[in-house]
């Protein structure tokens, strides 16, 4: 096939399979590979809930107010993942504890708790002194530094995530759609809700690896939102998301590499110009 | 109103009292309904027809009294009922075609593929086409009409396979038209055995529409024959002053001969 192209063409291709395969060589480039992978995926599943469920201030607050655990974490000298899971599922579920029980709108009652327990994780911070922690890692990301226990722990969240997304899908529709109809029709819709605010906080802290806190809601919801100004359906939603979601990962690592930028707001801005294309697509075919 | 249990009975009701902070929303209500009727539950805007509604489907805990579905205390009778919620509470924007939505009934039925999502289309394509909206399977629920929407769910409550059916506000913001044609696939159902309760602020034709009236406002003011319950008295207790207006209009039926 190569041979009736001009050389050029060759030239170039190799050039750009080269671009690909090179950082390929070193083992932490493979590691961020595999994270940013199971991110993409992850990310647009849930994020497609979350989007249509109106749960993005949610899913901002959880990733802000896992700080205190990760900074702990840390500080001991564990990867941050580990103290940042159970932190993350705490605060989860005392989140959809008091949504469910106060009289205080979702939003207000988050904002209360994300922004104390946001504190409280700065102040731990700046109370165990900077040298030990890189601030700037936790709040952008920084996906080159990851360890084989966080690639390895990342993979069995995802895949305990897929397993129990992949049950459950239809009931959490039922219930994300018609609560009571779900509840009268025998599915559980209040242990349902707490169970995807949970799901929610475990992508959420293996996001934060590749992403950072502070922009962990972009890689959440753009690509999901993305794949629905061209999707209809919500199942399509979710496919054509995760293709988004594993773009904008990868390349996001890539620019990265190259261009020495921190990881997170690189993806993040891949997926957001994806964002940008989809808007603009559909604003050509109406 | 007798309070005995029989299995003859599709939904019994004995001495429910629901209570929020400071209102009575259900005062003592007892009644029962039997297999196969189709009823209109109406009453006034905080009369306590979703509250009764809730109960029944065991959404709401009642304060005092029990509730029987088919001989079974309610709290035991996970997925029995099929419950189509007042329209504000379903969350329209959620991307699902009528197709998606049906086949929601089906969860956790059948055999065990069918419980995995797979190949259960036999049923919820009937359920489509009794309802009249096969043609418009593929369309999402959110660029629905109020009556097509309303088709929908009942095609999912088929789809479910329960034998009784609950409406709450079934009607409001659908036309008298799609109202008639929702009247007719409910009446048909009912013919083949379903138990079906409509609330409605309708009381237009009720006695064209329903086999029975349930006339609720924290109490139950009268309950049967819709030519016969809706004397002044009754009307008075549902909606005050302006009730007695309405009996001059022959409420329920237009050749009410008695
Ligand atoms: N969750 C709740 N908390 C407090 N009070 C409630 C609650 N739900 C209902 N009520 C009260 O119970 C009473 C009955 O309300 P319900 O919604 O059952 O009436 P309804 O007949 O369905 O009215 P509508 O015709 O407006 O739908 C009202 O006074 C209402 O304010
Ligand atoms: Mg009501």
């Amino acid at each position: 096939m190569a041979k009736n192209l001009p050389n050029i063409t060759l030239e170039v291709t190799i050039m750009g399979i080269e671009l690909i395969t090179e950082p390929l060589q070193y083992s932490f480039i493979l590691r961020a590979l595999v994270i940013c992978v199971l991110v993409g995926v992850m990310c647009p599943f849930l994020g497609a809930f979350v989007i249509n469920r109106e749960m993005g201030f949610m899913g901002d607050a959880l990733a802000h107010s896992v700080l205190p655990g990760m900074v702990v974490a840390y500080s001991v000298g564990f990867s941050p993942i580990i103290g940042a899971t159970p932190n993350a599922i705490i605060v989860a579920l005392a989140i959809g504890f008091i949504v469910k029980k106060t009289k205080l709108s979702n939003d207000t009652s988050i904002g209360i708790i994300f922004s104390t327990l946001f504190s409280i994780g700065l102040i731990t911070i700046s109370f165990l002194g900077g040298t030990t922690i890189n601030v700037e890692d936790i709040l952008l990301g920084e996906v080159l530094s990851t360890t084989t226990t966080d690639v390895f722990v990342t993979t069995l969240l995802t895949i305990f995530l897929l397993i129990v997304m992949i049950i459950l899908y239809k009931p959490m529709i039922f219930t994300g759609f018609d609560f009571e109809g779900a509840k009268v029709a025998g599915i559980p819709s209040e242990k349902l809700d707490y169970l995807l605010l949970v799901l929610l906080s475990i992508v959420i802290v293996i996001t934060l690896q590749v992403i950072g806190v502070i922009l962990v809601i972009g890689m959440l919801i753009t690509p999901a939102a993305a794949s629905s100004m061209i999707a209809k359906r919500f199942p399509q939603i979710i496919i054509i998301g995760i293709a988004f979601g594993v773009f904008s990962s990868v390349l996001g690592l890539y620019l990265s590499y190259y261009f020495n930028l921190p990881s997170g707001p690189s993806i993040a801005l891949v997926s957001s110009s994806i964002f940008g294309l989809s808007l603009i697509k559909k604003w050509i075919t109406r | 109103m007798t309070n005995e249990i029989t299995k003859n009975y599709s939904i019994q009701v004995f001495d429910v009292c629901v209570e929020f902070e400071n209102t009575l929303a259900l005062d003592n209500v007892s009644f029962s309904v039997p297999k196969g009727v189709l009823t209109g539950v109406v009453g006034p805007n905080g009369g306590g027809k979703s509250t009764l509604f809730n109960s029944i489907a065991g959404l709401q805990k009642i304060t005092h009294g029990k509730i029987l579905i088919n001989g079974i205390s309610s709290k035991n009778i996970k997925g029995k009922i099929s419950y189509v919620p007042q329209r504000e509470q379903v969350n329209w924007r959620f991307p699902l075609s009528v197709k998606d939505v049906v086949s929601l009934g089906r969860i956790w039925r059948g055999n065990i593929l069918q419980k995995f999502g797979f190949s259960d289309d036999q049923i919820i394509k009937d359920s489509l086409k009794k309802v009249d909206m096969w043609q418009y399977r593929k369309d999402l629920v959110n660029n629905l009409s109020g009556g097509q929407r309303q088709r929908t769910f009942i095609a999912r409550a088929l789809a479910q396979e329960t034998e009784i059916l609950l409406l709450d506000e079934a009607f409001s913001g659908v036309d008298v038209a799609s109202q008639d044609g929702v009247i007719d696939i409910l009446r048909n159902l009912k013919n083949e055995g379903k138990t079906i309760l409509i609330a409605t602020h309708d009381l237009n034709n009720l006695s064209e529409r329903f086999d029975s009236v349930l006339c609720i406002n924290r109490h139950i003011c009268a309950h049967g024959d819709p030519e016969k319950v809706f004397t002044p008295e009754v009307l008075t207790e549902l909606y005050g002053a302006h009730g007695e207006k309405f009996a001059e209009h022959n409420i329920g039926s237009h050749n009410n001969g008695d």
